[in-house]
Order: C-alpha cells, then structure tokens, then sequence
C-alpha cells in the first residue's frame, strides 16, 4: 500500500495536471452529436481545444460561452442562453454538455437554473438535452472532471426500465476511464462481441476522436454513442467499469437502474485479463474463445522474453491515478519497482499500489525524484520530454496529452495483445538504450565497483 | 482594476493602429475589444495573447497565478527556439484552489515566486493576471513589487486576465508591461550605428536565424528581439536601439510606436517571408540605420548583399517553377500573412485562387488586391463545408493554412501545409522562401493522394460524403435561385457589424430611409461599426454598392 503525500509548494513547476472542465468536456466527446460547452472566458476553451487537437490530430468540438468581465461579475446567465441558442441552431447538434469553469465557480453562476429559465423560455429546448456538471478549475484534476461527468450523464441521460421490465442478458453496459484510448475502447468492443455481447460504451470515444474520415462536415463530434441508446442502457444485463474512476458512475448506473455492475480497476497486465476474460466467459455463458487462449499464451511469451530487460528497472512515472495503477503495476509484476510515482489527484486505488510512496506533485518533483533515486525508465505523458532528456533514461510516453508523437488515440495497453506490445515496446526502448549508452568498455568494470549492488545489477 | 482598465483604454487610443485612425474620437475610446459571440466563439483569450507575446524571452521565468486550467492546459505548446537558456519552456504555475479562492492567493504568489527565485535563479520573473485572481481582487502589481523590493530581482505583473478580451489585446497588454516595467531600465555595454530592435517576431521555429546572418554579415547588430530568442536584459536596454522594425504590426503596434515617441527610435513595418519583401526590408533597415547616423556605405553593402541573395533564391526556386507554375493555392490565414506569403508564392508561378482576410486590416486587403487583382476572393469567414466547395470549385490543388482547418482539406484527401504558428519548418528569408516551395511541392507530388482519392471497391461514388455535402449545398443554392424573395431574405441576412449585430437588410433600409452617405450616419442609425470598427470598410463597400443589386454566390464575392 502506497502512501498519498501531497508536495507543499506555492508553486507548481511542470504541472503534470491538466484542468477539471477539460475533463468533462472529454467525457461529452464520447457522444455522438455533441457539442461540449465550457462556462468561462474565450481562453479556457481554446487551450483545452489545442490540447486535445495537438493530441488526437482531429477536429474537436469545443465551444465557449465568452464571458467577458462584465458578465463575469454580473452573472452568465445571458451568455449560457446565447451560447446554447447559437449551437442549437447553427450547429444543430443531439446535445450539449456544459461544464463549469474557475471563473464562473468564483463568481457562483447557478447554471441548473439557469438551464431551467431557458428551458421555459424556449419551448423547442424543453426536451432537449442539456447535462450541466460543476467542474471548477481550482479543485481536482481531469480524471475526477471525466468521472463526475460519466455519473452525471448516467443520472440525467439513463431512463428507468419500468417494473417488471425484461433486461437483454446479451446487452453490457462498459462505462471507460478517461485512461483508455479509442484504440483501447475498439479492442474492448472486439473482445465483448467475440462473447456474443452487445456493448454500449459512455462515453464512445472510439466512435468520435479515432481518427477516421467522417461520415459528413459536421461541427459537432462525428460519432459516439446516441442519446436514444444512452438512454436505454437500464436494460443491459450487466455494467462493466473500468478504472477506480468509474466506481462512481457504475453506482448511479444501478441506483437509477438496478443492473448490477462489475468494476475493473485495471486491464493491463496478465492476472487482471484473466479475471476480465474469466467473467466475460460465465456472464455470457460462452467458453473463451481459442482467440484469447492464443493471445494470452503470446503474453505469457511476452513476459519470459521481457523479464531479462524489466526486471530490475528503477520505475519513475507520472500519471493520472488509473493509468498510473494500471501500467505500474504491470511493471512491478514483470519485476520492476515503482520507484518514483507522481500523481495528480486523490484515489482509492493507491492502497493496492505496490509502491511505498505516491505524490500529489508536478513533473519537477517526478525529476527531481528520479535523478536522487536513479530512476532507469521514465513513463508519463509528453510534457516529460524534456526531463526525460535531461535525465537521458528510457522514456515511454503514456496518458494525455501525447502531442508530439502520431497515433496517439490508437495506443493499446489493455487486453492480452495491448500488454503484450506494451512490454514489447518498454522492452525494445530499455534494450536500444543499452545499446546506446551502457555498452561496456575497458574501463567500465572500475566504475561498477564504486556502485552499489543494487545499483550494478540493475544498469547491466 | 482600475489601472488594468486605464491600460486598456490606453492600449485602444493607439494613433499608430489604421483602424484606430479612421474612427471618430468617442468611437475610439470606446475600444476595440469586439464583444465575443458565445457559442460562436473561437480562439484565446487576453492571458493567451500576453504569455504568447512574451514567452519568447527565453531566460526568464513566466509564471502564471491562477487554476491550474490556465498553465497546466496549455504550457510547452509554442515553437519558439532559444540559442540558450530554456528557462521559458518551463512551466510555472501557483495552481490556486479552493483555499486560495477564499482567502486570496497573494501570499501564494509571494512565495511562489520565492520559490523560483531560489531554485531557478533567472534574471526577471514575469508574473501573469488570469480570471480567478482577478476577480477575487488579488493585486499581482503589489506583491511583484513586494518580491522585487525583497528579492533584488526584477518582477514584473503582466495584468492580463483573459477575460478582458480576446488575445490581440493581451498581446497589446504584454507590450505594455514591457513598456511600464523593462525598456529603458538598464544601459548596453556599448552601443553602434547599426544596433536595431526587432518588434513583434517571435522566432517560430527558429526562422529569425534564416535572416539574422545576413544581418551579422552586414554588421547590423539586433540589439533586441521582442520577443523571439530575447533576453531580459536585452529588452530592458533595447530602448539605445537607432531603429526598429516592425514585423507583426497587429501584436506590438503599441511597442513600436511608444518607442518612437519615447526615445525617438524611428520604425517601418516590414516582413521576411518572399523574396522582394526580405531585400524590402532590408533595405528598409539600412536605409533607417543611415538616417540616424550610420554611414551611406551601408547601403551600398546591403545592395550587394541582396543582389547576390536574391540570385541564390532566384536558381533555388528555378527546379520547382516548372513543376509549380500554374498550380493552384487557397490561402486561409491571416493578418500580415495573408498578403506577404501571396507575394511569395506568386514568385514561383503559383496561382492564387483566394485568401482569407478574416484578421487582416484595410492596408493588407489592400495590397492583396494589388497583388492578386480586383476580383481577388477573400474569405472572411467560413464553414468547413463552404472551404471544402470553395476547394473543389476553384479547383484549388493545395491549401495552405492554420492547423485548426487542416482537416477540411486533410478529409477531403487535398494537400495541405501549416503556414501558421504551430508549424514544422521554418519559412522566413531568402531560404525560406525556397524551403516553402519544397514543402509545397513535396506535398502536392506525394503519391499517396491518387491512392487515398479511389473509393473503396464497395464504395458508390455518388453517395460518399462528399458528394452528398455537395449536393446538398447545390440544392440549398437551387432553392435560393427559384425563390428570389428568400435569396433576397439570405443576401440581407449577411451580418455586417459582428460586434453589434447588424445585417446588410438594416444598413441598406438606413441608407434608403434616410439617405445616408457616410459611414458615420450608418453608425448613428444603425449603431453598425459602432464596435471593433472593422466593419467600417465593409460598409464602405455597401455605400460604393449604390441602389441594391443581388449578388450570386455571397460566400465568394469579394467582401471589403
């Protein structure tokens, strides 16, 4: 079990975070037909849209209510109706989610009443979608936007199945951390429906930010899960959730629903996957498919080869908690120790950490930490470019934003296949640097014995 | 506030500004901050706009007091270069919260910047306003005097919360930090007959070091860079310069000229991006530097010097005019841009079959015009689906423009080259010029098209996207064509005034009713221009219209 230690600085140097509204606002991406509205001044907006444009390389829907200073200080009520009057009618979309903002949180904008007041004077928005989540800026990070948002798309957006309602034992509800990338989202998708499942994914970012040629010019997202089938997801079976994030959602999915709900805190790894596989199997009463035997039997191969090259490894990474559980642990199962962990927010998921330490901190602590530590493989996501060089360790980007690389939104890390290239990967990058910058030399025996044991074991 | 408000008002009384110019003296103080249309929005806001103008300067710490949404969203996303320290690509934040929003965030700042100071050590720290501190009243001016008093360092508030306007003002802001808090605060070791300042070039990509030897070469020393690769202390003498050269006149109009009134240091405004407009400026420059004091042989060298670079360029470009000439360019950018990349693309035989003028002001719609012709097509603004038709339409075989609409031309598999901030390569001066030629042929001549354009075997021509947007836009078009009330309706409906919202249907009922000639008039009756004044020449235009004639196509009609 981890200890959660929140670093005392006034000031955050490299933040590692990204902010709470941009979160939400990710979480609307995952709908099709949506355009996702951030309360706030112009520049809240357009640096979260930059982010996420630099990061999946595609158009992104993101809109603003423009408050000035004015309206800041009087109160937005006249600039959420203009917002949401112009998208309704020029953008035409299924349905806009508003999230608040630092500067609308301080000012204390009451937007359900605001929603409300248009609500009645706008006849044609009385059914309307609108979902509304208080994200202020000054508190949490963008997995607890992403989390608060799902939970509140599931209490506004799912219908309660009547009494006596039959439920389709076929049907899955998977409710994804914002950790999971589309790619992960479309091997989830394979895996369930080679079970015979139908999944319905919230969001379905594998519909809307994968990266294909869209179906028409569209300014709102591109593709998703519909609200219609949002709204129906009461009568699935099961509930699948994934990453501790989703506990919450899960929670409201089967208090306004009652479909009972299995959360995985993890995907990436051997043990979890068999656990994943296992249920799958008994919820669908199918054998697993010869598919999945080959591919874990290929991790399982994975591993062997891979140990060599991780085991040993000095980890120092900087992630969201679940992407930070998730993949850390698998390290620290193929033998490497989690050395340094940085994170951005509380999670119950750090008492399962097999670390003895996790900060609430920014990437100046995780390089600073990995320099005095001698870290020998950086993972965090492309912000850490430049610590990565200065500390020219083995550096393996992971989690939003991954800027300056391509495929971003294709990455795997889950399943059999997503771990198995995983450690492929880490490996190849550990055994390149060997390559690089530890070759031996003459005198390079001499140096060995002036490090420590430990120290010696795990550089050659 | 009430300072942060009094620079605002300073920043919009700006004689050096054109449009400024043209307005009357209540218009003018009225500002130009257009408001902004919520859920019709796009682009930064004013903290934006300053930290971009400023985070250039490459040995100092910027350090933002706000939510983590205003840093931790966006720091390390420009492309500046530094031939040093890197200081800048450090992101600094105080990451205010809840605790803060309550009791105030001063004493935070106080020692976030104490932290810095002992850990990092740079010449100056710059410290930006954003919204939340703003508004609970936490005063940045004083604690950076506080901490400069206390640290022996300089500090310097940047007072530009975003939501005061959009990012050109905050570049504006930013420029008056610099003002009020650096130029003029220390003294060169020596100074020249050659030394400039250059204002307003920010060293993307480390394209100023394609110009700056040529300039090394002539012994003309840039004595500073705002922004681009400066430091502080560079900026903080940059006030001894002989001259100055302007290169974004949007961003630093504010710099340029206050340093000609302060100090006396004359300034043009020029642009290195195509071949005439780099010898243009450089002659410029000498011609300035001689005027001050600095001997006529310059100009003599600087001659010398563009002859023979222009020649260089000249048998560089010669391989692609062939493959080049009469391909078609859209050019959706703005600003100073939109007229210095057409005259450069022009000199490879490139044809131009439109431009956006979206933020260019009344002189560069003007030598656009020169440039390209009378009926010229400049794009104000534009929907994805009308820059697709317009692409298919004019036949246009590449597009160049801002990485926000490279999907338009991506998915409708068109090439496309970032010309704007977030790009690769590097296309200032006389190799720049050759390298954009290379860029653009390497993207119009990739195989990779032909294959992309094939449908897929199961694919029905007719019925892909494409052509459905198509045809759905030509049936709107056709319906218009059978109704002409309703064309009529569409072509009135045209918004002239953003800012106030007023449509072509009101100005032209206002000038028939009550026979109006001047802009001014339509001002009084409609309140149209009353705003940002951008619209004053589209209203120009509408007067120039005379008795009303219903035009054809409103998306591509030449609209200044």
């Amino acid at each position: 079990m981890a200890k959660v230690t929140v670093v005392k600085k006034a000031c955050a140097v490299n933040p590692l975070k990204m902010s709470q509204p941009i979160g939400g606002a990710f979480a609307f991406m995952g709908l099709r037909g949506s355009m996702p509205l951030l309360h706030g001044s112009q520049g809240c907006t357009s640096f979260g849209l930059t982010l996420f444009v630099r990061h999946f390389k595609e158009n992104v829907p993101l809109q603003t209510t423009a408050m000035s200073e004015v309206a800041t200080v009087l109160g937005g009520y006249e600039n959420v109706e203009q917002a949401i009057m112009n998208i309704y009618n020029k953008q035409k979309p299924e349905i806009i989610g508003i999230c608040s903002t630092g500067v609308t949180e301080t000012k204390g904008d009451d937007v359900e009443g605001y929603l409300k007041l248009i609500r009645e004077k706008y006849p044609q928005l009385s059914e309307f979608p609108l979902v509304y989540v208080s994200t202020p800026d000054f508190k949490d990070a963008f997995q607890d936007g992403w989390e608060k948002t799902v939970a509140r798309m599931i209490e506004v957006m799912v219908e309660t199945p009547r009494n006596g309602a039959r439920r389709d034992p076929t049907r899955v509800n998977v409710l994804p951390g914002c950790h999971l990338s589309p790619g992960d989202l479309d091997e989830l998708r394979t895996i369930l429906e080679d079970f015979g499942l139908e999944p319905s994914f919230l969001p379905d970012l594998a519909g809307s930010l994968d990266g294909h040629i869209p179906e028409n010019f569209s300014p709102t997202t591109i593709g998703g899960i519909g609200v219609e089938e949002v709204a129906t997801m009461g009568q699935a079976a099961w509930t699948i959730a994934i990453g501790a994030q989703m506990r919450r959602a899960a929670e409201a999915m089967k208090a306004k629903t009652g479909v009972p709900f299995r959360l995985f805190e993890r995907l990436c790894g051997l043990i979890p996957n068999d656990e994943f596989i296992a249920f799958l199997s008994e919820i669908s009463g199918r054998p697993v498919p010869l598919k999945y035997r080959r591919l874990r039997g290929q991790l399982a191969d994975a591993m062997l080869d891979a140990h060599f090259h991780i085991g040993g490894r000095k980890l120092a990474i900087g992630a969201e908690p679940d992407l930070l559980f998730d993949v850390s642990s698998m390290l620290q199962e193929m033998g490497a120790a989690i050395t340094v962990a940085v994170t951005t927010t509380q999670s119950p998921v750090f008492e399962r950490l097999n670390a003895d330490e996790v900060l609430i901190g920014d990437l100046e602590d995780l390089e600073n930490l990995a320099k005095e530590r001698d870290c020998d493989l950086l993972i965090t996501h492309s912000h850490g470019r430049q610590a990565a060089e200065r500390l020219n360790i083995p550096f393996y980007r992971a989690g939003f934003p991954m800027f300056d690389r391509l495929g971003a939104g294709h990455q795997l890390l889950i399943g059999y296949r997503g771990t198995r290239d995983l450690i492929f990967d880490i490996s190849n990058l550990i055994i390149a640097d060997q390559e690089q910058n530890h070759q031996p030399t003459p005198d390079t025996w001499r140096t060995q014995e002036t490090a420590s044991p430990v120290q010696a074991v795990t550089t050659h | 506030m009430s300072s942060l408000s009094a620079t605002i008002q300073n920043v919009f009384d700006e004689p050096g500004c054109a449009k400024n110019a043209n307005k009357s003296e209540a218009e003018r103080k009225k500002g130009c901050t257009k408001q902004l249309q919520p859920g019709g929005a796009a682009g930064g806001c004013a903290f934006d706009g300053a930290k971009i103008a400023l985070q250039p300067l490459t040995d100092v710490a910027h350090l933002v007091h706000g939510p983590i949404a205003c840093e931790g969203n966006s720091w390390d996303n420009r492309g500046a270069k530094s031939s040093g320290s890197n200081i800048w690509r450090t992101g600094f934040t105080t990451d205010i919260n809840e605790t803060d929003v309550v009791f105030g965030g001063e004493k935070r700042l106080y020692k976030a910047i104490k932290e810095i100071v002992e850990k990092y050590d740079p010449p100056a720290v710059f410290v930006y306003q954003t919204c939340v501190p703003a508004m609970i009243g936490d005063d940045i001016n004083a604690v950076c005097k506080a901490a400069a008093a206390k640290f022996g360092k300089p500090v310097i508030p940047v007072n530009s919360p975003g939501f005061v306007g959009p990012k050109n003002l905050g570049n504006k802001l930013a420029g008056e930090a610099l003002l009020d808090h650096v130029i003029g605060t220390e003294e060169p070791d020596y100074t020249t007959p050659y030394d400039i300042n250059i204002i307003g070039e920010y060293n993307l990509s480390g394209e100023f070091w394609q110009v700056k030897p040529l300039l090394d070469e002539l012994g003309i020393r840039i004595l500073s860079c705002i922004s681009g690769d400066g430091k502080y202390r560079e900026v903080a003498y940059s006030h001894r310069a002989r001259a100055a050269m302007m290169v974004c006149s949007k961003a630093m109009i504010n710099i340029a000229r206050k340093m000609e009134e302060r100090y006396g240091i004359p300034f043009f405004e020029g642009s290195f991006y195509g071949i005439q407009d780099s010898s243009d400026s450089l002659r410029e420059i000498a011609r300035l530097l001689i005027e001050r004091g600095a001997p006529a042989e310059l100009m003599e060298r600087t001659e010398a010097v563009i002859a023979r670079e222009e020649a260089k360029a000249w048998a560089a470009i010669e391989p692609y005019k062939a493959r080049l000439t009469g391909k078609k360019v859209l050019l959706i950018t703005g600003g100073v841009k939109s007229w210095s990349v057409v005259a450069a693309l022009q000199e490879a035989g490139l044809e131009m079959v439109g431009t956006s003028v979206k933020k260019s002001t009344k002189e560069d719609k003007e030598r656009i015009k020169e440039l390209m012709g009378q009926d010229a097509h400049m794009i104000d603004d534009m929907a994805p689906r009308e820059m697709y038709k317009m692409l298919k339409d004019a036949k246009a075989d590449i597009m160049l423009s801002g990485g926000k609409s490279q999907f338009v031309a991506l998915k409708a598999a068109m090439p496309w080259l970032d010309i704007n901030q977030e790009r690769q390569h590097a296309y200032m001066g006389y190799v720049g010029m050759v390298k954009l030629l290379k860029e653009i042929d390497k993207a119009l001549y990739n195989p990779m098209w032909a294959q992309l354009r094939r449908p897929a075997p199961w694919e029905n021509a007719a019925t892909n996207w494409q052509a459905k947007a198509m045809a759905q836009m030509d049936a709107e078009a056709a319906a218009l064509a059978a109704d002409p009330v309703r064309a009529d309706e569409v072509r009135r409906a045209k918004k002239i005034c953003n800012c106030r919202h007023v449509d072509l249907g009101t100005i032209e009922d206002a000038i028939r009713d009550h026979a109006l000639t001047t802009v001014e008039g339509i001002r009084d009756r409609t309140g149209a221009s009353g705003g940002c004044g951008a619209c004053s020449v589209r209203i120009e235009d509408v007067l120039a219209a005379g008795p009303v004639v219903p035009q054809p196509m409103p998306m591509l009609v030449a609209a200044e």
